[in-house]
């Protein structure tokens, strides 16, 4: 059994990504005790799956290195991963949370060797990489995932194989007797910071995602461009490998829609930007990237990276919402619509197709368990009657992890005012 | 010019956007475009032949108070009530219905083009269906293949003439309707006083007499 130790003057952060981390980091070096709760099997979620981030092209690598430095290094901190929230009763100041723990089938002993990973033979999506590859049923979820600790994929539990991997580890970091669990634990305040989604291209039916290999999400292109990514880090389309030196970009799709997502994502028109970049560091001059916008919202002190890559001969800008794709018989997506520049209709084809794909708050649809204030999009809002619980990062509105970071700060200053209100040592 | 459209001009001055706004039917959706241009991209028409403006340029010239060059576009007049426009936009703007609109009020005070094709089947259709309540189909018809003339007529009949047996086979066509002999509503006068009263609120509505 898993045990956690927490009280009412525990502060319980839901979500590992960069606003969650940063939300238990800020709040645990003030003193107060932390739990972080994590529904993947590694901490960072979205940041840890971006190539790089803008505006200054940092690996996360980096970024979240400093981050996880900090979280090592603090006692105060209780990490628990492939855990999800499933029931909160009690009120401000004193709240009991019912957690679910999935198994890893993995302890803590594991050094991340890799035997077992040598002995899987089955292959299973692979998430991290938004499901582009197939990883073997005994993982390491990412090159820096943290904890550095493999995870067994359910679906091999009571085969052979899973006997076999459980041979191949020296450790005795095996366990295929692990089971779900549920632990109860005790919380003053709560940080929501459950992230984002990006939007399920599929409903955006002119653009054919889904159907044609050759258009796909934005931040599947991050997982392209990344060298730990599927294709190593090389720019190749979907279809049949070919370098993908021709890159359209459609900008607001799905956000910005009353069809879809009714605001503004904020940062799709800087990744956008960015990945040109990706497109020109691989190929150079031979590297074309076109964007297809209805206004580029480079965000407050952005505009001199968009700037930058305005300058760019090798990046064109087409002011128009693309109307519909369609497929040539090489394979090539071609584009569709009016440039309302001058009102001149194109038909373009390109190598591949980037959906510049909005945030949808991963808290939409999900039922949190307790009441909670949310806007029109579904993220939550600040409100009285979220009492002890407040919302953080991309949960709360559409961030970049700069905002994200910000945003976490402040719930985690809040979620400490109500601790220390628990303690009697603020008024 | 007609008497209407001087009046128009002298009411609301500049301000075509006002205008477009209260006397033309869903004009006041034409503000919330924000010019992505998924409309005309989508528009089965493609506007070449003869398209003066796609529906969103259409839209800045209203806001851009551009009122001869609106109501003298054939535009409007050329939709062909696809709606691809209308489900894609991303405001939900009800573009088909704007379009529609904007003809109607270009009409309404005497600006529509001559001999226009689309304003000629509409009023044929309306005078039609309004007299007994009912479309006499056959006299429809006949109105809209001869207004070219009698020789272009028979041609168009001709060519239609095996459609026109198979919806009589199927009784969805009545030859009788030639003569008069028609389908007719049982209250034709309620039909008619509906329509008064409906002509009524509209004027009431964009403010002016009936």
């Amino acid at each position: 059994m898993t045990s956690v130790v927490a009280t009412n003057q525990t502060i319980l952060v839901v979500g590992g990504g960069i606003a969650g981390m940063t939300a238990a980091l800020e709040a645990a070096e003030t003193g107060k005790q932390v739990v972080l709760v994590e529904k993947n099997p590694y901490l960072g979620g979205r940041t840890v799956q971006l190539y790089r981030y803008f505006p200054k092209m940092c690996h996360p690598t980096c970024g979240l290195e400093i981050n996880l430095r900090r979280l090592k290094a603090n006692p105060r901190i209780q990490v628990l991963t492939m855990a999800e929230v499933t029931g909160i009763s009690g009120g401000k100041g004193n709240y009991s949370v019912n957690v679910k723990l999935a198994p890893r089938f993995v302890n803590e002993n594991c050094t991340a060797c890799g035997e077992c990973n040598k002995v899987a033979t089955t292959e299973v999506a692979d998430a991290f990489n938004y499901n582009l590859g197939k990883v073997k049923a005994a993982y390491l979820p990412s090159s820096m995932a943290y904890p550095q600790r493999y995870v067994i994929d359910p679906s091999v539990i009571g085969t052979a194989e899973a006997s076999a991997i459980k041979a191949a580890c020296k450790y005795g970091a095996v366990d295929l007797d692990m089971k779900e669990e549920t632990v109860t634990l005790n919380a003053g305040a709560i940080v929501w910071a459950t992230g984002w989604q990006p939007y399920d291209a599929k409903n955006i039916q002119p653009y054919r995602y889904g159907e044609f290999p050759n258009v796909i999400t934005n931040v599947e292109f991050e997982r392209l461009a990344d060298p730990h990514g599927p294709t190593g880090g090389k720019i190749l389309r979907p279809s049949d490998g070919k370098e993908a030196k021709n890159v359209a970009f459609i900008q607001c799709a799905g956000s910005r829609d009353e069809n879809h997502l009714r605001h503004c994502s904020r940062f799709c028109c800087m990744a956008s930007l960015k990945q040109t970049r990706y497109v020109q560091e691989a190929f150079g001059d031979a590297g074309k990237s076109t964007i297809y916008y209805i206004d580029i919202r480079a965000i407050d002190r952005f505009e001199d990276f968009y700037q930058e890559v305005k300058a760019n001969p090798n990046v064109s800008f087409v002011k128009s919402k693309v109307a519909r794709i369609s497929e040539d018989k090489n394979g090539d997506p071609r584009l569709w619509g009016v440039n309302t520049e001058g009102y001149v209709r194109y038909s373009e084809p390109h190598d591949l197709v980037v959906l510049a794909v909005g945030m949808e708050p991963s808290v939409k649809g999900v039922n949190i368990p307790a009441e909670v204030m949310s806007d029109s999009s579904g993220f939550l809002m600040a409100d009285p009657v979220n009492a002890g619980i407040f919302g953080a990062g991309c949960a709360t509105n559409a961030l970049d992890v700069n905002r994200a970071v910000q945003s976490a700060t402040a719930a985690a200053l809040r979620a400490v005012q109500v601790v220390n209100k628990v303690a009697r040592a603020e008024a | 010019m007609s008497d209407m459209n001087q009046q128009m001009t002298a009411k609301y001055k500049n301000n075509f956007l006002k205008e477009i706004e209260e006397q033309a039917e869903m004009g006041d959706w034409v503000k919330m475009c924000m010019q992505c241009g998924v409309c005309s991209g989508s528009c089965p028409t493609n506007f070449h032949s003869g398209w003066d403006h796609p529906p969103q340029e259409l839209f800045m010239l209203i806001r851009a108070g551009k009122r001869d060059e609106v109501l003298n576009s054939n535009s409007m007049w050329n939709c062909v009530s696809c709606y691809n426009c209308y489900v894609r936009c991303p405001r939900k703007i009800p573009i088909t219905h704007i379009m529609h609109g904007i003809a109607e009020y270009a009409y309404r005070i005497g600006r529509a083009p001559k001999s226009q094709p689309t304003l000629h089947l509409s009023q044929t259709f309306w005078n039609n269906a309004t007299k007994t309540g009912r479309v006499n189909e056959v006299k429809l018809t006949q109105t809209l293949y001869f207004k070219d003339g009698i020789a272009s007529g028979i041609k168009k009949a001709m060519a239609m003439q095996d459609v026109a047996l198979g919806l009589v086979k199927a009784k969805r066509l009545n030859p009788l309707e030639a003569v008069g002999i028609s389908h007719k509503c049982k209250d034709i006068k309620g039909i008619h006083a509906m329509l008064d009263k409906a002509r009524e609120l509209e004027a009431k509505r964009k403010g002016r007499t009936a």
